[in-house]
């Protein structure tokens, strides 16, 4: 059972990011990304991360993504010309690529006591405390103060894009 | 289907697995990045890369029985979130700027 979900939905992540490579106009390279999001939700129920699969799905899938497509469509963005590329990306990219994935697939393979998948692994001891539970519990309480610290990193956030997207229309508006 | 074939169906998945769909997830985001030719496009290159992390995040606080790995996955949502919010102001501007998304005609940085 897990090996056919982890087969089926690995597969279906990878294709969603070739197809994400492949596909000209961003808005299906969008919709792939969404397909990479929610199969990678149901890997992490498989890893007993039951709070986080949800929050891929809500976050990532659902807000995330509807922002891009989102400014895909207000931005009227049309099917990409292909061009050469920069040197940059062919003479030192490509190979620092392949040398990244050879090193992190030698060193995967050869760590030992690697353990394997188990559904509803909660990560406490204490019988019948569900992963919300404990995850909540430690973020609370030893991490509260990162935790409202990135209120501040929101708000933040908010203004910045408010005051970019005005700021660039006042100066066009200035210029003519 | 033979006793042998149901048995392998009937493994639990090496977490190594894991570990190496999120280096080949890492390595197309990179590649997307370096290939892709629209901003929003590169942009989503990157996103993917953050996710292929956060599958590693998940699978080490697995292994380890750490559910601070897990807490750093939702950070990295919630930076994630912050940087697609304001990344795609950056882009709104650079539009009304330039009038166009191909990273070509977005030069005037490029040594």
């Amino acid at each position: 059972m897990h090996l056919i979900l982890f087969i089926l939905f690995a597969g279906i992540c990878l294709a969603g990011a070739v197809n994400l490579l492949l596909q000209t106009h961003p808005i299906n390279s969008a919709l792939s990304l969404i397909v990479v999001m929610t199969s990678l939700a149901v890997l992490y129920l498989q890893l007993g991360a039951e709070f986080l699969a949800a929050a891929q799905v809500i976050v990532y899938a659902g807000a995330i993504m509807v922002l891009f497509t989102f400014v895909v469509m207000l931005l009227n963005a049309g099917r990409e010309e292909r061009t050469r590329g920069s040197r940059a990306a062919v003479v030192v990219g490509f190979p620092a690529v392949a040398v990244l994935l050879a090193v992190a697939t030698t060193v995967v393979q050869h760590t030992p006591k690697l353990g394997t998948s188990t559904f509803g692994d909660t990560m406490s001891n204490q019988p019948g405390a569900t992963n919300l539970e404990v995850l909540s519990g430690v973020l609370f309480t030893k991490l509260l103060l990162p935790f409202e610290v990135t209120s501040v990193l929101i708000l933040v956030a908010i203004l910045g894009s408010v005051a970019l997207a005005r700021f660039g229309h006042g100066e066009k508006g200035a210029g003519e | 289907m033979n006793a042998d074939s149901i048995q392998f169906f009937q493994q639990e998945v090496p977490l190594s697995w894991y570990l190496l769909l999120s280096a080949v997830l890492f390595a197309l985001g990179v590649v997307g990045f370096l290939i892709k030719r629209n901003l929003i496009t590169v942009f989503m290159s990157i996103e993917l890369m953050l996710n292929a992390v956060n599958l590693s995040f998940v699978t080490f606080a697995h292994q380890w029985h750490a559910v601070k790995g897990q807490i750093f996955v939702f950070f990295v949502m919630v930076v994630a979130a912050a940087e697609a919010a304001v990344g795609l102001a950056i882009i709104i501007a650079v539009f009304r700027a330039r009038s166009t998304l191909a990273v070509d005609r977005i030069d005037l940085m490029k040594l």
